[in-house]
């Protein structure tokens, strides 16, 4: 899964906030606009926006997850580039969109397919910035979990770099990078022990290592492997990606 | 209702010791193909595309293809058989064994043969098979299944294989050295091979414009097998064809690796046809047996992409719920990521008992990332999921997705909920009547709802 290579540019963007932005992790959305306009980027957020049909797409019901594309499609109709503080989300419309409606494709859904991005990989590879003037006060150590949904795209570079080249960070590799951390939307409802393992075996690679600060690209994942690491009594600090940004800046 | 999805309890009652011989297996496997591909290869993705476009090729056009292999077998003296069934597959094979009067044979490992549950049906037939690979010996004497398509034992520690030898009595005394349980299993199997009269293999590739047969192994135990006897017989998918001998070059390349962390295997044979005058040694009479199986079908459906696989297990290793419940509990002869894809439709009328297969994921990738043939893997575990939906295939624990789609397609209602659950600091969902869902949110604690801020400060940012 690869995200499209020749995506719009434009100084005026769409954001698309995600659900789990809106309902919990509104400080993310938040350093979206922030960081995005301190890059001199003028971000409009469409009201009627709601979900990317993930959780009806994944469990099979494409009736429902076309309907919620359908209309995600609308709302983000145009020309501007869909900015989206999530790789699973983003993923969503450029690649499963495409895969729901490949026997019938649809204008609107192609459109947005070719005009989303994740935000790391905006920033990174759209905007062309390859440092990241922060700061953190003293020194720290991060650990980046790659969520799946970057793997083949461009994501995953763009966090580790623009990470690595803040002041006193310091991005340490862990163990089985490589794994899931379990969730997977409605997977961790209808697989709870599996996913339970799953997100253990992920927080002890992830604790191995003693970060002072653990920084994800999806608040899925982040929800997911911070509520477990609550409930077994060894709590641990974590950020979207785009809020280290933010906070870093001077 | 939760966690009634059969693999899920499989994973939960798997035992301790069988669960960390699959995860250690399984992460070893994974971490020697990285360092092996990453080591030769300054960009082992560029190769692993150009194996499946040669595969994709072959696909396209492979009825000619067949007809050509047959074609090259047959002028170097091999008998060409086609099987469109298990049942003719087996019929076929026990017919060419009572044409030669073999009543003992060694057999090589051969998922093919697996698939058709070949073994059973021969000894029900009054023929002697003896497995010559290690490990599908050991699932013979223990009248177990394999658990993994290259390592078929991934599941057992050597102290259990070592139980097993002593009370089978090919050892005198327990001793749980690797080395000592190979030694001692060379014994036994290299007595029994010297009576075999007939061999029947598997076949990794078959090279259409030679009619060449590849067959890799690391314990040279087909090689042996193939020594003594007067037949060879190859059961081989219709799917393992190649256009050339020198599409080898990049398959045998990417298997080893693939699949053990080897450059390449201990031995690949390459197999010109039985005895002749060019080739003095070997069986007087070679069988291959084309089977379909199924694979047509899967050609004509939307997941054909599954056809590309060379078997080379690295999506299970790789592959997180593989590793917590183990290939037995994926319920049939593949197991795994590429099992969740070709078990519920090569055995088609197994679909709606194995339709749960492609949704025990969680869509993570891993399968894809490390696949050598490139077979996107979760899409084609997504299209299975519609399958499922559309032909009202019962699944367990299924959430319900019409009200989300309301939801997510009416606004006002949207804002109105997100807000809504603000002040009862509860998502709609965390309301709603669907049992899965209740059982889920009362495993674990979400954090405090800010349903509606987000909105909230964008519209006074915008404002200022
Ligand atoms: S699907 Fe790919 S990774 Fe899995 S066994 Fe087949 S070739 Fe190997």
């Amino acid at each position: 899964m690869a995200n499209p290579i020749a995506r719009p540019l434009n100084k005026r963007v769409l954001l698309m906030g995600t659900c789990l932005c809106d309902a919990f992790y509104d400080d993310t959305a938040k350093a979206t606009v922030e960081v995005l306009e301190h890059l001199g980027i003028s971000v409009e957020f469409p009201d009627n926006q709601t979900c990317c049909g993930q959780p009806a797409f994944n469990s099979g019901d494409w009736t429902a997850s076309r309907k919620v594309a359908r209309h995600t499609a609308s709302v983000f109709a145009g020309e501007l580039p869909v900015i989206v503080p999530s790789g699973s989300c983003a993923a969503m419309n450029f690649h499963g969109n495409l895969v729901q409606f490949e026997e019938k494709p649809d204008p609107a859904i192609t459109s947005l397919a070719k005009r989303t991005w994740e935000v790391m990989d905006f920033i990174y590879n759209g905007l062309g910035i390859k440092t990241w003037p922060g700061k953190f006060e003293k020194s720290t150590r991060l650990a980046f979990h790659r969520s799946c949904h970057a793997r083949g795209t461009c994501t995953g570079e763009a966090v580790r770099t623009l990470l690595a080249s803040i002041e006193n960070a310091e991005v340490v590799p862990f163990g089985e990078a490589e794994q899931c951390c379990g969730f997977g939307g409605t997977f961790s409802v209808t697989f709870p022990h599996i996913s339970g393992k799953m997100g253990t075996l992920k927080l002890d690679r992830i604790l191995d290592i003693q970060p002072d600060l653990l920084v994800g690209i999806d608040m899925s994942c982040l929800m997911h492997l911070s509520g477990l690491a609550q409930t077994q009594g060894r709590p641990v600090k974590h950020l979207h990606a785009i809020q280290v940004l933010r906070d870093t800046l001077p | 209702m939760i966690g009634n999805q059969l693999i899920d309890q499989y994973a939960r009652n798997i035992t301790d010791e069988k669960q960390h011989s699959v995860i250690n297996g399984a992460a070893a496997g994974t971490e020697k193909r990285y360092q092996v591909l990453h080591k030769d290869y300054l960009d082992p993705d560029a190769i692993r595309k150009i194996a499946a476009s040669i595969k994709d090729h072959t696909l396209h056009h492979l009825g000619e293809y067949l007809a050509k292999a047959e074609q090259a077998l047959v002028s170097r003296g091999v008998n060409v058989h086609f099987a469109s069934t298990d049942e003719d597959a087996r019929q076929t094979i026990l017919s060419i064994l009572q044409g030669h009067g073999v009543t003992q044979l060694t057999k090589s490992k051969s998922m093919a043969a697996e698939e058709i549950h070949l073994n059973p049906f021969l000894i029900e037939n009054g023929v002697e098979c003896l497995e010559s690979d290690l490990g599908e010996f050991i699932i013979q004497l223990d009248d177990d299944e394999p658990s993994h398509i290259v390592k078929p034992i991934i599941h057992k520690n050597r102290r259990e294989i070592a139980a097993t030898f002593l009370r089978e009595g090919i050892a005198a005394d327990y001793n749980d050295d690797p080395e000592t349980i190979t030694r001692r299993a060379r014994v036994h199997l290299r007595e029994k091979y010297m009576r075999a009269q007939a061999g029947i293999t598997g076949g990794n590739f078959v090279c259409a414009d030679t009619g060449r047969v590849a067959l890799v192994t690391n314990e040279g135990n087909s090689r042996f097998g193939m020594a003594p006897v007067g037949v060879h017989i190859a059961l081989i998918g219709i799917e393992k064809i190649i256009p050339q001998e020198k599409d080898l070059a990049v398959f045998l390349n990417l298997l080893g690796r693939s699949a053990t962390g080897q450059q390449l295997t201990v031995y690949t044979e390459f197999i010109n046809g039985p005895k002749s005058a060019n080739q003095p040694d070997g069986p007087e009479h070679m069988h291959v047996v084309f089977m379909d199986n199924g694979r047509t079908d899967v050609l004509a459906s939307n997941c054909k992409e599954i056809l590309r696989c060379i078997r080379c297990g690295a999506c299970q290793n790789v592959c997180p719920v593989y590793r917590q419940a183990s290939g037995h509990a994926y319920r049939s002869t593949y197991g795994g990521p590429v099992g969740a894809v070709l078990s519920p439709i090569l055995f088609g009328s197994r679909f709606p008992e194995l339709a749960d297969l492609p949704k025990a994921s969680s869509l993570c990738g891993a399968c894809n990332e490390v696949c050598p043939v490139d077979i996107p893997i979760p899409d084609l575990l997504l299209r299975l999921r519609d399958k499922a939906h559309r032909e009202h295939v019962h699944s367990p624990a299924a959430i319900p997705m019409s009200p989300f789609a309301t939801l997510a397609t009416s606004p006002s209602l949207w804002r109105t909920a997100m807000t809504m659950s603000k002040a009862m600091n509860h998502l709609p969902i965390q309301v709603a009547p669907i049992k899965p869902l209740q059982d889920w949110l009362g495993q674990r604690t979400l954090p405090d709802s800010h349903g509606g801020d987000f909105r909230k400060w964008f519209k006074g940012h915008k404002k200022s």
